[in-house]
């Protein structure tokens, strides 16, 4: 006989997922509200990318670099804003400096100067400046991008089943992303171009997850006619568990393997990947289905039209 | 569902092993890659800069300065049309006219006699002549607008459509001059490509000293030599005013001093046959010698000849870079630019005079320069964690779901190989975020397996047979694994919409990796387990209910 295999997930649950409802809604309630605030108060460490400026990575060619010395040499240029980091390996800093004003012009001078200023003791490896003209449109295309995933996912989702399932994914994916946000807002972490694609591929991840649970929800409201939807949802949950967990585990043995070994440049967007894997799976589990017991389903799907069924005493 | 025809076996088959063949020639060490034939070296990945090191510039050219241009122009073909035409000795249809002026977008004038207007409204909308028709047929309209304003003057304007068409020819141009310009700096496949009405994205892999790519990429480079009239003095060089038909230049290097030329060039940058940086016998310092063609070589020599004595400038993109006195005249059709250089200016300026001049000078919007070191530590990395992942990701597979985890596994080993092969086939450029996408796919391709895995389990438990078991997973999993990877299709086209290099290289790498790992999880996971229960004759599955 070959090898079987090991049940990670016990099947046969009965979780009551649903009436966690009002301990979860009141939890990420305050999380959102939390972001909110975060979000209005200390801001996001925005990246060069939405707010132009120079990003320059330097490494010290003899050995570990000084950087108080970096910073008096760059300070002296008088650039405003300077921001000067060690940066992975002791020789590595990252050295970052506002927009300049005055054109884009103001600010590939102002690189020209720091390189001489650091002279030939460095080796410049990565270096990045983006002028006014292109951080403007990169900031608009970012918002543009995210909120026309929403939109889509919206329409998808309300062709494929029902406005009330559209409503379910779209409260639990904008739940998904202003948690990111908030915390990346909370840890001040660098808020770049390849967040908002990691906040794009948050969307996709977490969709799928409430995709699976609604079609087992649909599933289920077909064959169990005459069920309570509040345990119709618990007995739909707990069936598409295992394979929520298994899934959550296999996307996050990649992602962790990527964010240890994968080196600095891509921490940020696989740090954001991880936090979604994990809001997501939560918030298809915990807020997606059971926005359906608020707005009610259609029970009847063998023929056209239905009347709404309402839970008795879950919505005024 | 488990069967499969003798012909769908075979397409099935013949496409994983088509993925794989594609992917294989990136496993040919870089030392032995000449010895195969050309289409192998070319299936192998394309890195992207942040991956093997390199520039990427995003230029835009100064529109303003071509609409400039061009209103200089129509100003002096407004002013030929009100010199009427030259009948013999005596002009006919001559117009007097006053306040010729170029404005920001238009050129206007008043005739002397307001009876005229009528006039010189006719003479000047002799100057409108249709565009040419686009690539879609449809007729753009007139070069030119012309109208009269209630207090009698001319009013010409450059039509909207031919100030695009203007913009777009010059960066056409431009495009062909920087291929020209980085092509001289001895680098690989640079990548130039327009974008939006008056952008170049230039992208020049493995080059990675942005300095020398920013210098001679950035600057108009046009060159003439005309006549010096007089230096300027202090209030000429002040309010810029001279002469009709000359005009006032700075000197390059020494500050405060201006010049005032001849409009008319002696010879223009077109002139030139040949430009390099050698240094001077006589001076022992850099210079740029050049030669010029047939036409420009009798055309200075006559020049030369009969202006013996008098110095003429050398202009370089409104500054005067030298003015030398003419010794003698110069037939050879050759000379020496000599300035404040260094050998690496004069390098550059070799270069830039050889490779043509840009009709307006690019601004740099964005610059990212990746060391080709921190491409390969990337590359590194990328690596690691792309193969602990999947160690990682197959040991866990294999630990939940036994043999079936096993083809699984196979199946996610293929999707990886044709990921990998539809890259290089599409020659999509992968990036470091790119080698993210693919390492992510690892972790949800599997999820396909896992919705039909754990469908069947649950079949198992309501007490089919093995065989309808795997049946009805199959066939139950599909629409909900359809309707999940739609979803994030969706999400990755946006991204690809959005993208900028990095992030569009990662928006590729999510949409092929979906399309491959439903086929390998939906399709030949399938196969697989129905030539299992054909070998086995097998009454149950192996893998825990």
């Amino acid at each position: 006989m070959a090898f079987k295999g090991i049940d990670f997930v016990p099947h046969g649950t009965k979780i009551p997922f649903v009436s966690m409802r009002n301990i979860t809604f009141i939890l990420s309630g305050l999380a959102v509200i939390a972001s909110i605030a975060l979000f209005s108060t200390k801001g996001l460490n925005y990246g060069i990318d939405f707010l132009g400026g120079t990003s320059i990575e330097v490494r010290h060619k003899a050995g570990p670099a000084n950087i108080a010395d970096v910073r008096s040499k760059v300070g002296a240029l008088g650039f405003g804003d300077v921001q000067i980091q060690q940066f992975n390996d002791p020789r590595d800093v990252l050295v970052r400096i506002e927009l300049q004003s005055g054109g884009e012009e103001a600010n590939q001078n102002a690189l020209d100067k720091i390189k001489v200023a650091l002279g030939d003791g460095f080796e410049f490896r990565n270096t990045e400046v983006i002028g006014p003209t292109v951080s403007g449109e990169l900031t608009r295309a970012g918002i543009i991008a995210v909120i026309t995933a929403i939109f889509v996912v919206l329409i998808y989702i309300w062709l494929r089943f029902e406005w009330q399932f559209s409503l379910g994914a779209v409260v639990a994916l904008v739940h998904d992303i202003v948690l990111t946000i908030g915390i990346f807002s909370l840890l001040q972490l660098e808020f770049t171009l390849s967040i908002i694609a990691a906040l794009l591929t948050i969307v996709g991840y977490s969709l799928n997850d409430t995709v699976v649970v609604y079609d087992r929800v649909r599933e289920n409201l077909r064959k169990f006619k005459k069920m309570p939807l509040n345990e119709l949802l618990d007995v739909s949950i707990n069936e598409t568990l295992s394979r929520t967990i298994l899934t959550s585990v296999t996307t996050l043995i990649a992602l962790v393997s990527l964010f240890v070994f994968g080196g600095e440049v891509i921490r940020g967007f696989v740090f954001a990947m991880i936090w979604g894997v994990v809001v997501g799976t939560y918030s298809s589990i915990f807020i997606a289905s059971p926005v359906l017991l608020l707005v009610g389903v259609k029970r009847d799907w063998s023929g056209l039209g239905g009347a709404k069924y309402k839970e008795p005493g879950t919505a005024k | 569902m488990l069967h499969f025809s003798r012909w769908k076996t075979f397409i099935v088959w013949g496409f994983a092993l088509l993925g794989v063949l594609c992917a294989a020639p990136n496993l040919i060490p870089e030392k032995d890659l000449a010895s195969y034939p050309q289409f192998v070296q070319n299936l192998r990945l394309n890195l992207g800069l942040d991956l093997r090191g390199g520039s990427h510039l995003l230029l835009k050219m100064d529109k303003d300065l071509l609409i400039e241009k061009q209103i200089k122009v129509l100003r002096g073909n407004v002013r030929t049309v009100l010199r009427g035409k030259r009948d013999g000795a005596a002009r006919t249809g001559a117009i007097r006219y006053r306040d010729l002026s170029a404005k920001k977008d238009r050129v206007e004038f008043k005739p002397s006699d307001p009876a005229d207007l009528e006039k010189a409204y006719q003479a000047a909308r002799t100057l409108i002549e249709p565009l040419a028709s686009t690539s879609f047929g449809t007729t753009p309209g007139n070069n030119v607008d012309v109208e009269k304003t209630a207090d009698g003057r001319i009013v010409v304007r450059p039509s909207e459509p031919a100030i695009t068409a203007k913009i777009s020819t010059s960066l056409d141009s431009a495009i062909e001059v920087l291929r020209r310009r980085v092509d001289a700096l001895g680098t690989t496949e640079p990548s130039i490509q327009r974008q939006g009405e008056d952008r170049i994205l230039l992208q020049v892999p493995g080059y990675d000293d942005s300095d020398k790519l920013k210098a001679v990429v950035k600057q108009a480079a046009v060159l003439s030599f005309h006549l010096v009239v007089r230096p300027a003095n202090v209030e000429e060089a002040a309010d810029g005013l001279t002469e009709p038909g000359t005009t006032i230049f700075p000197s390059k290097d020494q500050y405060s001093t201006h010049y005032i030329l001849e409009d008319e060039p002696l010879i223009t940058g077109a002139d030139l046959a040949n430009a390099r940086q050698e240094i001077s016998p006589q001076s022992s310092r850099p210079v740029v010698s050049f030669r010029l063609n047939s036409r420009g070589a009798v055309r200075f020599g006559d020049v030369t000849a009969a202006n013996v004595g008098r110095p003429f400038a050398i202009v370089l993109d409104g500054e005067v870079i030298s003015a030398p006195t003419i010794q003698e005249a110069i037939t050879g059709g050759s000379g020496q630019i000599s300035g404040n250089f260094t050998v690496s200016t004069a390098d550059d300026l070799a270069i830039l005079l050889r490779s043509g001049s840009l009709e307006a000078p690019l601004t740099i919007l964005e610059e990212r320069t990746v060391d080709a070191s921190l491409g390969a530590d990337s590359i590194a990395a990328g690596k690691l964690a792309a193969i602990i992942g999947l160690v990682g990701v197959v040991a866990f597979i294999l630990m939940a779901y036994g043999t079936f985890g096993l083809y699984a596994n196979i199946a996610l080993l293929i999707n990886i190989s044709m990921i990998i092969g539809a890259l290089s086939l599409l020659q999509a450029t992968l990036t470091l975020p790119g080698i993210a996408g693919i390492v992510l796919t690892m972790g949800m391709a599997v999820d396909a397996n896992v919705l039909i895995f754990e469908r069947i389990r649950e079949e198992l438990r309501a007490g089919k047979t093995a065989i309808s078991a795997i049946e009805s997973g199959y066939s139950r999993a599909l629409s909900t694994i359809l309707d999940a990877n739609i979803t994030t299709f969706l999400a990755a086209i946006i991204l690809f919409w959005l993208g900028s290099g990095p992030v569009s290289g990662f928006a590729v790498t999510l949409s092929i990796g979906i399309f491959t790992s439903v086929f390998t999880a939906f399709v030949l996971t399938r196969w697989l387990i129905a030539w299992w229960l054909r070998s086995q004759r097998s009454k149950t599955v192996d893998m825990p209910i």
